[in-house]
């Protein structure tokens, strides 16, 4: 089933009755979400992820805007009748049932010819039980289970009727850092094996960047960018996405373009054709360093860290906005790094150029292929 | 005895100390009375030591008809208060406008005074030379004949007092079952909403379930205070309950004591037991209850 918001904006009236006007929790959301895929909705705590996911679920009303499911307008349609399965940050089990009781509690509601016997319903919760791997849990209460098998109760309760479309909001955030990748793997296996079209949301990037067919990225209830994971982090359209993608995340520097040339400091870092004389934002991700003794950009080295495959060299320069470079090169070239300072060259791919102002994205050319190498 | 447990009961002992005189000694006071036959409270003697006071009281039709009065307070009050506070409080979880306006109003005959509410509930009820009350002008209205609430029929004197005490209780169980509702995770409800559970079906499966301990807690003292039942007997009925034939137990061990048939601590201390192991009785099965039903 695919997905499709229009113009989709959520205000809420402020708080702070002495400021008054509107909030606006999210704010002209267009997207098509293609049918069974898994998509990320990313960004940072307030950013309006989880009140798109509730006007998804029904469980707000939008202020404006429409959502189809296929070719059905469902905005007015009452969540129930939307045939949407959720999964809750806090799972939202029944705690006074055990786990058999609440997967097959939805199954209990159905009406009508979609009515099942109890038999059916039985073998329903085994099956479901059994592709999220807590069929030997069934008679417990959720008290006497684990997070992680709590999470998978709750993606059973929200599977068993074969939902249209499924959401989960920050399905992992509860979960300890192992369980946490072990399950969104879960989660990718699950979502594949049932073909639903799942939408997720995350505050953590790594998590919405490993499993999503697609993410979303959002800030202050505004869609930043859309793509597949690897694009959006390739290629950000603006600072603010290429801050918040990446780990370690992106080094950000004060420079300046003059004659198409990047500077930072004083020194000539990088030709980019293409780009007006103006002050700009560099970003520079981790792995967009290569060990250079004759290279065009000198920092201070504070320390080497040795991670194995790779190391992870340290530093600072006075045009950084960060207080520490962070800088991933091949552990091969780590002899030559000593003394008080280190030069490198620069991947013209890894390098991300800002407008000052606007924070929006300046490209420029750069040929790919001889220079990355 | 090491020193710190020695410590620990020092700080104990004026509570020890007060709940012993106060409370351990009555109570062992009060089984010796039932045993002792025949004492007589002026020459401070009796006969001796067997259970012909239990048999007095039990056989004494005062006691019978105090018993009855105080069973039918405790079937018909009880269950019908709890579910009146269930109903309101619900009300007041589903409105957003006036619900703090409405809760001081739910919960003011609760910090009112028993015996001004007694009076209230007169100037209601009580037929006198100039009125009929203003119930009886509210029924009259209907075609039904004027009834003496207080000194009439019995079932009228009994619904007057059901009336009263549902009333009386009714705000602080209010008070606890919104503070439950309130508590039950809201995540709950949106989970029922998108599975598609119908109303009733939430509040039978969910709301209920959540709030179970504190119904249940609502439930053992109301039984409880019913069976104890008194002043407000008093506040509708005035002193003689005997003659009014409103009496209830803890009335009936009241008159033995200092009534106009005062003077039997005996009769007192053996009506006293009963009603305590009666209340014990009621406890025990709502104790057992609770185990299967009650979620925790």
């Amino acid at each position: 089933m695919k997905v499709v918001l229009e113009h989709l904006t959520k205000q809420y009236p402020n708080r702070n009755k002495k400021i008054g006007g509107t909030v606006t929790a999210v704010g002209d959301f267009n997207f098509e979400i293609p049918d069974g895929k898994l998509i990320g909705l990313l960004g940072p705590s307030g950013c309006g992820k989880s009140t798109t996911l509730n006007l998804i679920s029904g469980l707000a009303k939008p202020t404006s805007g429409k959502i189809w499911f296929g070719e059905t307008d469902v905005t007015d349609l009452p969540p129930e009748n939307r045939g949407i399965g959720l999964v809750f940050q806090n799972y939202a089990l029944y705690p006074h049932l055990t786990v058999r009781q609440n997967i097959m509690f939805p199954l209990e509601n159905l009406k009508g010819k979609d009515k099942m016997s109890r038999q059916e319903m039985e073998e329903k919760v085994v099956e479901t039980a059994k592709l999220v791997q807590i069929d030997q849990l069934l008679d417990r209460k959720p008290a006497e289970m684990s997070g992680g098998q709590q999470q998978r109760v709750a993606i059973a309760r929200a599977l068993v009727k074969v939902p249209r479309v499924l959401l989960l909001d920050e399905p992992l955030s509860n979960l300890d850092a192992r369980l946490r990748l072990q399950t969104r793997e879960e989660i990718r296996r699950i979502q594949r094996e049932t073909g639903v079209t799942t939408i997720f949301v995350t505050h953590d990037q790594d998590e919405a960047m490993s499993i999503s067919d697609l993410i979303v990225v959002m800030e202050s209830g505004y869609v930043q960018q859309i793509g597949k994971p690897q694009e959006v982090y390739d290629d950000p359209v603006n600072i603010f996405v290429a801050k918040f993608l990446g780990t370690p995340a992106i080094n950000v520097f004060n420079g300046r373009v003059e004659n198409e040339t990047l500077l930072i400091g004083s020194e000539k870092v990088l030709s980019v054709p293409g780009i007006p004389d103006q002050a700009v934002d560099v970003g520079i991700r981790p792995e967009g360093f290569v060990l250079d003794e004759n290279g065009p950009f000198t920092v201070q080295l504070k320390m080497v860290e040795v991670m194995g495959r790779d190391i992870s060299i340290v530093s600072s320069h006075e045009e950084s906005q960060n207080v520490q470079i962070r800088s991933i090169v091949s552990a091969e070239g780590a002899a030559s790094v000593s003394g008080k300072e280190v030069k490198f060259s620069l991947k013209p791919a890894k390098v991300l150029i800002f407008g000052k102002e606007d924070g929006k994205r300046l490209r420029f050319k750069h040929k790919v292929r001889e220079q990355d190498g | 005895m090491d020193k710190k447990s020695m410590k620990g009961w020092l700080y104990l002992l004026p509570a020890i100390f007060f709940l012993g005189v106060f409370m351990v000694y009555p109570l062992i006071d009060v089984f010796v009375y039932s045993v002792e036959e025949g004492y007589n409270s002026a020459s401070q003697t009796f006969y001796g030591y067997g259970p012909y006071n239990f048999s007095y009281v039990l056989h004494d039709p005062y006691f019978l008809q105090a018993i009855r009065n105080t069973f039918i307070l405790v079937v018909i009050t009880v269950p019908l208060s709890t579910g009146i506070a269930l109903l309101i409080s619900m009300g007041l979880m589903s409105i957003e406008k006036f619900r703090d306006l409405y809760q001081t109003v739910f919960f003011l005959p609760y910090v009112t005074n028993t015996l001004a509410i007694g009076l209230v509930f007169m100037i209601l009820f009580k037929k006198t030379a100039y009125s009929d009350g203003f119930v009886n002008l509210l029924i009259g209205r209907f075609g039904l004949g004027p009834v003496d609430f207080i000194d009439g029929p019995y079932w009228a004197k009994m619904f007057v007092l059901c009336f009263y005490t549902v009333w009386i209780v009714l705000p602080f169980k209010i008070l606890i079952l919104t503070s439950a509702l309130a508590s039950v995770n809201q995540e709950l409800y949106s989970a029922a909403r998108v599975d598609g559970t119908g109303k009733l079906r939430i509040f039978t499966r969910i709301t209920l379930p959540m709030i179970s301990p504190s119904i249940f807690y609502l439930v053992i003292t109301g039984f409880i205070g019913a069976f104890k039942a008194y002043s407000d007997v008093v506040a509708l009925f005035g002193t003689d309950l005997n003659a009014a034939g409103m009496n209830t137990i803890v009335g009936y061990v009241y008159d033995m004591l200092y009534g106009d048939s005062g003077g039997y601590p005996s009769y007192a201390s053996a009506a006293a037991l009963i009603l305590f192991a009666i209340v014990l009785t009621i406890t025990c099965i709502n104790m057992l209850v609770r185990r299967k039903h009650v979620y925790i």
